[in-house]
């Protein structure tokens, strides 16, 4: 594995109180790898996202182990974690235009990453730019490097993103919902572009996401996110052939069927998930998901189901041999 | 928490304000009136807390009586330009055009002259007293009033819950009273409790002009400026109405502040 | 199936923002055209989808629909009127008739009102029934959206986002409409609470006998609620059909696209054709000729200076030339 997360917990110190946004997730990433981490808005994605890369504020407590290549990432120094952030570690982020600096050009920004962790000189960096921008499809790049985020176009935006992201030749790609606020045909094109440049480049990409279509286009193994936890990891293909928490598995069935054939069953009622998603400031002390859950046990409440591994999965839920 | 403590403190000191004014002759402990020539520009005692003038006045009982004047000036000197401003505010804000672009301008026109050399001048045209500073007062401060409620209408305009009213069928006046109105007032209402406090140093200062409150009016302003001459020996003449006007803006700046937090709409 | 709300050749532009430096050259405010030349009809107790990536005028649809914004062109009319000309009580009989819920949950309700006085104020306007059944009824509505009877007296940041919309669907309920216009009701939700409200306009179609005009750049939505669909692109209809035509027979080059890109849910689906490439042009500076053209991979030379005209194509109609040479 390349990067192990194990017991990796996130609590914000709010006005409110605590607020328990990542409670002891377990996560692995191998070598050119794709994996997705898939939940509903408020799980915990995004702060596991930012907690392995080390961008919370002072004001979240975090703990457990982040493992990178076999180097301890949590108590690693500020300066020898600024290497790895932007160097072996890139990031794309949902929503480019806050991302991007608005006052430097694309060129200047893909500059910075490549004075900061390379040797190139001024004339190799700048064609390394270009390169950079040929690679992730943006056209007349010699033209582009000299424009500011505000000129290019949503999509251009991404691709400008993924451009600055890559300029170190990263071994691991951190992209948090970098389609969500794209158009589909957009987010067609953007998802191709990283499975491309993940095989081209030879990197791992752990793609984190709401939308298991998504998950089943792009990734190798998924792990399903609910309320700060996992519930399971797998492959893709077995994760959605066969759950193993009652979770997925209303989540699967709450999609609506993308049957576009002629036995489709037109006006068929959708299977929602009844209630809605649970507040993090007074985790339950048994699975989460049990509210809403229409398996449940007695059990599930009181006791919380531990993350059991068997072969390559994962999952944590009791009724994982009745689903 | 730290703002409820603000809060609460805020409301203490116009709590006591508010009773000074309201019951002057039961709280303060002797006739303001009164002459005690035993004990003329005498020091802080036990029997007079805040020592006496030159005429051997209890400062306390002085400063007592006054507040009620000085509580006048922050509420009517308040009141005019928060209904002008707003209302004009509200009809600009919501139907733009033409008399949005005026009242804008003319805006422009009042803020490029300073506030209190405005106020004054306006004073010496009319003359003094208080009827004719809350006159002055009126015709400078609607603008602030405006601005915010014009801003915060504009806002609020554009939300979809005013589309549902008009796809629902409502009338322009329903939407603009009983939508845009109270989702637009916190602000104003936030800005017109910290104003109060600004008005009552407005007040105060042109009392100590002479251009506001006339004697025998007593107000805060005015009380400081009896003491003037004696402000090397006898400083507490002064300082005692002093602090009542700090501790009165003080007052309306917390209460000010924690409104703002109390009628933050949660979303 | 009787028609009761039709629009014909709706054209709708807005005035662009311009920039200090286009101010000072007085180069003229750039137009944005947001509709141009739409035409619909929707039927008595029928769901019309219409799709279409952001900014391709959906909303504005919406909004022309039903008369929160005027016309540049074009006419939409109610049961034959034209409903630009309704005044007074006339126009009161379209707003009762003609209802919309909004995509954004939270700016859609006014926020210092409570659920119980929001609803009670749209029955006394229109006086639905007499004032002292408000408060049963009220229940009624809030029973309708699968809410309960408590909700009343609560205001809408109490709610979750699935609550709120909710709360809005009642709204519109309130004055018994027979029309419902919903902008991405469900863009807002997570996908276990968008099925709860999905589930809501089916019953309460089936129930109440609604038309429904569900708005949405969600595909597979489409295919499970409507029974006629519209595509859009850059403010113009490129093929409009019974959803299940469209779905098992997409002829636009577009609508192909569209259907082609949504992520499948299934990991073992086979590899999908190449992506439509480049982006959705911008709308002030529309392409000539056919909109999709610099995108297409049909496009052929008359693509780009003829605009092609929405013909009737076995069962659907599109706009193609490649379809109606
Ligand atoms: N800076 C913060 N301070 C307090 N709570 C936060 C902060 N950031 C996130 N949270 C809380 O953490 C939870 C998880 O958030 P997030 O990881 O952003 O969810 P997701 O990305 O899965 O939608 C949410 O309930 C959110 O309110
Ligand atoms: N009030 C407005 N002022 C200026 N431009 C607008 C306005 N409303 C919409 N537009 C423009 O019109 C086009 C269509 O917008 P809209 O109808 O909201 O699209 P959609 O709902 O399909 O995303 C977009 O280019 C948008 O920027
Ligand atoms: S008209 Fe031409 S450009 Fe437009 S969709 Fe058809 S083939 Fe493509
Ligand atoms: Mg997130
Ligand atoms: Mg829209």
């Amino acid at each position: 594995m390349s990067l192990t997360v194990r017991d990796l917990r996130v609590v914000f110190h709010t006005g409110r109180g605590l607020v328990w946004a990542v409670d002891g997730v377990d996560l692995d990433v191998g070598p050119g790898e794709v994996v997705g981490l898939v939940g509903e808005s408020g799980s915990g994605k995004s702060v596991t996202l930012r907690a392995i890369a080390r961008l919370l504020h002072s004001h979240a407590d975090t703990t457990g182990q982040v493992r990178w290549r076999g180097q301890e990432l949590l108590t690693l120094s500020e300066p020898a974690m600024e290497q790895i952030r932007g160097g072996q570690i890139g990031m794309v982020f949902q929503e480019p235009m806050a991302a991007l600096n608005p006052v430097l050009s694309i060129g200047l920004q893909i500059d910075e990453v490549l004075v900061a962790h390379t040797d190139l000189d001024a004339k190799a960096r700048r064609r390394r730019a270009l390169e950079l921008l040929d690679q992730v499809g943006i056209a007349a790049g010699a033209a582009r490097l000299g424009q500011f985020a505000h000129e290019f176009s949503g999509g251009m935006r991404q691709r400008a993103m993924i451009a600055i992201a890559l300029a170190a030749n990263p071994q691991l790609l951190l992209a948090d919902e970098p389609t969500t606020a794209l158009d589909v045909t957009i987010q067609d094109q953007i998802l191709r572009l990283l499975l491309r440049l993940k095989d081209e480049l030879g990197m791992a990409l752990l793609l984190v996401t709401h939308d298991l279509g998504v998950v089943a286009e792009t990734c190798d193994r998924v792990a399903v996110m609910y309320a700060g936890r996992i519930c399971e990891t797998g492959t893709v293909r077995d994760v959605f052939r066969k759950p193993h928490h009652a979770y997925t598995q209303a989540l699967l069935r709450a999609m609506p069927s993308e049957n576009t054939g002629e036995d489709f069953d037109e006006h068929a009622r959708l299977v929602p998930i009844p209630g809605m998603a649970p507040r993090l400031d007074a985790p339950s002390p048994g699975c989460a998901f049990t509210p809403r859950c229409t398996v449940t046990e007695p059990r599930c409440g009181v006791e919380r189901p531990v993350l059991l591994v068997e072969g390559d999965r994962t999952s944590a839920c009791y009724a994982r041999d009745r689903l | 928490m730290r703002g409820r403590l603000a809060l609460g403190f805020g409301c203490l000191l116009l709590g006591l304000m508010l009773a000074f004014a309201a019951f002057p002759d039961w709280i303060a402990p002797m006739d303001p009136l009164a002459f005690d020539y035993e004990a003329l520009i005498a020091p802080p005692s036990a029997a007079h807390l805040l020592g006496t003038d030159q005429f051997g006045r209890d400062m306390l009982s002085r400063i007592i009586s006054a507040s009620r004047v000085d509580l006048q000036i922050a509420f009517f000197a308040m009141i005019g330009p928060l209904l002008i401003g707003s209302l004009i505010g509200l009809t600009v804000g919501w139907f733009g055009g033409l008399a949005d672009v005026l009242f804008g301008r003319l805006a422009d026109l009042v803020v490029t002259f300073p506030f209190l050399v405005l106020i004054i001048a306006i004073v010496a045209v009319l003359g003094p007293g208080l009827t004719n500073m809350y006159i002055a007062v009126a015709c400078v401060g609607w603008v602030s009033y405006m601005r915010l409620m014009r801003g915060e209408v504009r806002v609020q305009r554009g939300q979809d819950y005013v589309a549902a009213g008009r796809v629902l069928g409502f009338s322009t006046w329903r939407i603009v009273w009983r939508h845009v109105l109270p989702n637009s007032l916190r602000p104003v209402l936030v800005y017109a409790v910290t104003d109060m406090a600004l008005v009552l140093l407005l007040g105060s200062s042109l009392g100590y002009l002479g251009l506001g409150a006339q004697p025998p009016e007593a107000e805060w302003g005015v009380l400081i400026a009896d003491g003037k001459n004696f402000f090397t020996t006898a400083p507490w003449i002064s300082l005692g109405p002093g602090i009542a006007i700090v501790a009165a803006g003080l007052g309306f700046s917390l209460v000010g502040d924690g409104l703002a937090n109390l009628l933050d709409v949660k979303r | 199936m009787t028609e009761l709300l039709r629009a014909d050749g709706v054209e709708r532009r807005f005035l662009g923002g311009r920039g200090l430096i286009d101010m000072i050259l007085r180069r003229p405010r750039p137009v944005v055209h947001a509709l141009s030349g739409v035409s619909l009809s929707i039927g008595a107790g029928e769901t019309l989808g219409v799709v279409g990536e952001s900014g391709c005028g959906k909303s504005t649809l919406a909004r022309c629909l039903v008369r929160l914004l005027d016309l540049d062109a074009g006419t939409v009319s109610y049961e034959g009127a034209d409903i630009a000309t309704l005044e007074g009580p006339t126009r009161r009989r379209f707003n009762r008739a003609v209802q919309m819920v909004f995509q954004d949950p939270f700016a859609s309700l006014n926020p210092r009102m409570t659920v119980g006085a929001a609803l009670a104020e749209v029955l006394q306007v229109h006086a639905i029934v007499p004032r002292a059944d408000i408060p049963a009824r009220i229940d009624e509505l809030l029973e309708r959206v699968q809410l309960p009877p408590t909700a009343a007296a609560r205001r809408p940041h109490e709610f979750s986002g699935g609550q709120r919309q909710r709360i809005g669907i009642a709204r519109a309920l309130a004055v018994e409409p027979r029309i419902i216009i919903a902008d991405e009701p469900v863009s807002a939700l997570d996908v276990s609470v968008q099925a709860q409200i999905i589930n809501l306009f089916i019953d309460l179609q089936a129930k109440l006998g609604l038309s429904l005009v569900f708005i949405t750049h969600d595909l597979r939505l489409v295919r499970h609620i409507t029974h006629r669909m519209a595509v859009m692109y850059l403010g113009r209809i490129v093929e409009v059909g019974p959803t299940r035509a469209v779905f098992t027979n997409p002829r636009h080059p577009y609508t192909r696209a569209l259907l082609s890109a949504v992520p499948r849910l299934d990991p073992d689906a086979p590899r999908k054709a190449d992506p439509v490439r480049g982006e959705l042009p911008s709308p002030l500076n529309p392409p000539t000729g056919c909109p999709f053209h610099p995108r297409c991979p049909l496009a052929m030379p008359r693509c780009s200076v003829e605009m092609p005209a929405l013909l009737a194509n076995g069962g659907v109609e599109v706009a193609c030339w490649a379809v109606n040479p």
